[in-house]
């Protein structure tokens, strides 16, 4: 099949994102690079529970002082919503429906950006009340575990716009398909480490 | 004569390899640039040796000692030994599973110029106020507390070359599973090619720790956290961990590709099929897994307590059965086999009572409770030499004989080879024998001088007359690849006679779409099959049509050096210079809009068409 060709509503194949060669190494090659995040983000999460808690003095805020549940309620919520969009957006792409994922793509970055904004607006409240990135280790841990996610959301928004940009005039085809796949991908990778974030620094941050 | 094959000028040619996204180039590229910090780190070994050679001695001072000794180590691993291991990964791995290139050329480009200007930064310390001086470990302990940008150097240059690694292991594990020949099924695939693989995967699964553990260190010399401060709720326990989880399987990711090498040689050598492949791809498959279950071996003595130590000593030990298993298959081949002691034969056989040497320490420092006596003395240092020496360098000595002609199309001088065999075996066992017996007699490791009448003399005069003999080796090498290249008296497909694999059955170099037609692979050692059917060439499992094939690009090498500019604006930034932040500004805006550009401008690459393939046959030119 060539990668240029024009394709219809009858002629797309059933799994585009994986009918080239190119496609199927792109697919291969990206759940492979997610194992690599998945230790990564291992990693940071061994030291973010070595290090939680961890401050010089003890009148400095601790878990459990700090985190409210309403604000990553509504963070959570945002994200695993941006993931389901997501999903609708590739069942558009398989039914070769161009305008509907594009639709759904750009709900998918209204939300990552809503969560992103709130994530900034929740920094700015612990940086106000004295846990800061050098005030203290557990800072420290704390900041680069969620910032580090946090990155990955924005690199991952400034992903789907390139993608929408650069192909809004054009349509789908076997080119592009893998694109939009691969980053679909990423995006429900980032939301599952988002769930583990969620559970292991909020929830049990909560609990003591 | 096809268009690539020409006289190019300099500048032609240069560009060429600027842009470059053909394996075969980039293999090349990596083989000069390994081999250029493989002679650097060796000027720095050379460097400790003499101010060991006699006690008291003030060569160097103690302050630049550290630094040698630390660049030396890191040197050699990440910038040395890495990089040549990936050369030949890179030029033979898609030539034996019978593929036109790796899955993403491109990333390929990318991964090399990552490596390059992260090596190229690290050693731009020597010239910028100091060489990192925490020890190639740099534990936090020591390095957080190392003054002025040395330790600055090791964790932004060993970020850069780092992703770099990371994608070079991912893009073999795709091509690897995608792209082999008809034919070619997991269990038919050359043992190189297995331990490219397993290696990769290592990569993968190894390398992030190591990126965490340098972001961390990096976010506490330069942007003020506090992961290793203890007066702030900081440990530095932390980063051993961290280093570890990352530095034992990297012994692996070293050591996985030298069995591969050897594997290959022993066969092609003894003109035998390598005995008990299964059992050889099984061991290569279960040291990979156990080598991410032994990381706390190397802290013993940090206090982790006795059932930690218990645990991770039987699993240190556990390893040592597959790699009985291979030493046994490469004796057993050899065994009945029509031997010819050729030089990569040479390398391959005294490969193995020195790395056996180096597996036996191995297990000695694996019995925790003893490991309390040798450890942080020259026992460990001899240990890892042994094995790393003994194991890798040998390999890549070997490789380099033996892929050579594939590579450049002309055979290095066997007599020559044979000299720097001798010269570096002698050499290597001179300088590093000895030191078993200097730790075990109390000489502790990474210290600059000692004092005279404590026993440590001669030793350490006998452990530096090695190392110059090591030297003349390697310098006897470099003047044979100049009066080879000089002669250059072209070989054809099969210069050794006895290729058992796909690379050998196409011409050297091969062309630049590698194969014509892809090979029927029918079974294991797929050419040596054919040749003992009597027939000359692969049977071809398809007919000859269009070859689709990567363009060229200068986006790669833009990429890796924004990254290299914006490293210098991170590290000086510290130093409230106010060109710091502009500078990491532009360095990070040269990466992004790079990858941007590559990300809007589509590139299908190219087509080589069936009438020109069809021309070249009938001229003759290509096989």
């Amino acid at each position: 099949m060539q990668v240029e060709e024009k394709f219809t509503y009858e002629t797309w194949p059933a799994h585009s994102e994986k009918a080239t060669l190119e496609a199927k190494n792109k697919f291969i090659g990206f759940w492979l690079f997610l194992g690599g995040e998945t230790v990564l983000f291992a990693s940071l999460f061994a030291t973010y529970l070595a290090l939680k808690d961890k401050v010089p003095n003890t009148s400095m805020p601790h878990a459990k002082d700090l985190f409210e549940l309403p604000l990553t309620f509504a963070a959570t919520m945002l994200l695993l919503t941006s993931s389901l969009t997501s999903v609708y957006a590739m069942y558009h792409m398989k039914n070769f429906a161009f305008r509907k994922m594009m639709l759904w793509l750009g709900l998918t970055a209204l939300l990552g950006a809503g969560f992103l904004g709130l994530e900034i607006y929740e920094f700015t409240n612990y940086v106000h009340e004295g846990h800061t990135f050098t005030s203290s280790a557990f800072g420290s841990a704390f900041y680069t575990l969620v910032g580090f996610h946090g990155g990955h959301v924005a690199f991952g928004l400034l992903w789907c716009l390139t993608l929408m940009f650069r192909n809004s005039k054009r349509g789908l085809d076997l080119y592009n398909a893998p694109k939009f796949y691969v980053f679909s991908l990423y995006w429900h990778f980032i939301d599952v480490v988002w769930v583990f974030i969620f559970t292991v620094v909020y929830l049990m941050g909560m609990v003591g | 004569m096809s268009t690539y094959a020409q006289k190019k000028g300099f500048g032609a040619t240069l560009w060429d390899f600027l842009t470059t996204v053909d394996h075969k180039k980039i293999a090349i590229l990596y083989l000069i640039a390994g081999g250029f910090f493989f002679v650097v780190g060796g000027l720095e070994a050379m460097f400790i040796r003499i101010q060991l050679a006699v006690p008291n001695n003030d060569f160097v001072s103690a302050g630049l000692y550290n630094e040698i000794m630390t660049m030396h180590g890191t040197t050699m691993i990440f910038l040395a030994a890495m990089p040549l291991v990936f050369a030949f990964m890179n030029a033979v791995m898609p030539l034996q599973i019978g593929a036109r290139d790796v899955a993403f050329p491109f990333v390929n480009a990318l991964g090399f110029w990552l490596f390059f200007f992260g090596g190229v930064f690290l050693n731009l310390s020597w010239f910028l106020g100091g060489a990192p001086d925490a020890g190639w470990t740099s534990y936090a302990s020591l390095a957080i507390a190392s003054k002025g940008h040395g330790v600055d150097f090791y964790v932004l240059g060993l970020q850069i070359s780092g992703i770099g690694t990371l994608i070079g292991g991912i893009n073999f594990l795709v091509t690897i599973i995608n792209m082999r020949a008809p034919g070619m099924t997991y269990m038919r695939m050359p043992l190189f090619t297995w331990s490219t693989f397993v290696t990769s995967a290592l990569i993968l699964f190894a390398f992030p720790p190591l990126t965490v553990g340098l972001v961390l260190m990096m976010f506490d010399r330069l942007f003020g956290a506090n992961f290793f401060e203890v007066t702030m709720g900081g440990n530095t326990v932390i980063w051993e961990h961290l280093f570890w989880i990352f530095g034992h399987p990297e012994v692996y990711i070293l050591i996985l590709p030298a069995f591969g090498i050897f594997s290959e040689t022993f066969a092609i050598f003894s003109r035998k099929r390598l005995f008990g492949y299964s059992s050889m791809v099984f061991a290569l498959v279960l040291i990979g897994f156990l080598g991410f279950m032994v990381w706390a071996h190397h802290m013993f003595t940090t206090g982790l307590g006795p059932v930690a130590n218990a645990i991770f000593a039987v699993a240190t030990m556990a390893i040592g059965v597959p790699t009985g298993i291979k030493i046994f298959n490469w004796l057993f081949t050899m065994w009945g086999g029509s031997v010819k002691f050729t030089t990569p034969m040479l390398y391959a056989v005294s490969f193995i009572p020195s790395f056996v040497a180096g597996g036996v320490t191995g297990v000695m420092l694996a019995s925790a409770a003893a490991d309390y006596q040798y450890h942080d003395t020259y026992f460990v240092v001899a240990h890892f030499h042994y094995v790393i020496v003994g194991g890798v360098v040998l390999a890549i000595l070997a490789g380099t004989h033996l892929y050579w002609p594939k590579m450049f199309g002309t055979m290095l001088n066997e007599t020559m080879g044979k000299i720097t065999f001798t010269l570096f075996l002698i050499g290597f066992h001179l300088t590093f024998f000895i030191q078993h017996f200097l730790g075990l007699w109390g000489m502790p490791r990474r210290v600059f001088t000692y004092l005279p009448g404590q026993g440590f003399e001669t030793a350490n005069m006998v452990s530096t007359v090695g190392a110059f003999f090591m030297a003349v080796g390697v310098i006897v090498l470099l003047i044979n690849i100049i009066v080879t290249s000089a002669r250059n008296v072209r070989v054809g497909n099969d210069p050794w006679g006895d290729g058992r694999t796909l690379e050998w059955a196409i011409p050297s170099p091969p062309p630049f779409y590698n194969f014509k037609q892809l090979p029927l692979v029918r079974g294991l050692d797929a050419y040596w099959l054919e040749k003992m059917e009597g027939k000359m060439a692969m049977t071809p499992a398809e007919p000859i049509g269009d070859i689709h094939m990567p363009n060229a690009s200068f986006l790669p090498f833009t990429i890796a050096l924004g990254l290299f500019i914006a490293a210098f604006g991170a590290m000086y930034h510290v130093d409230h210079k106010p060109w710091a932040l502009p500078v990491m500004v532009i360095g990070l805006l040269v990466t992004f809009a790079s990858m941007f550009l590559r990300s809007v401008k589509d590139d299908h690459g190219f087509h080589i068409h069936k009438e020109d393939l069809i021309e070249k046959t009938d001229k003759g030119v290509e096989a």
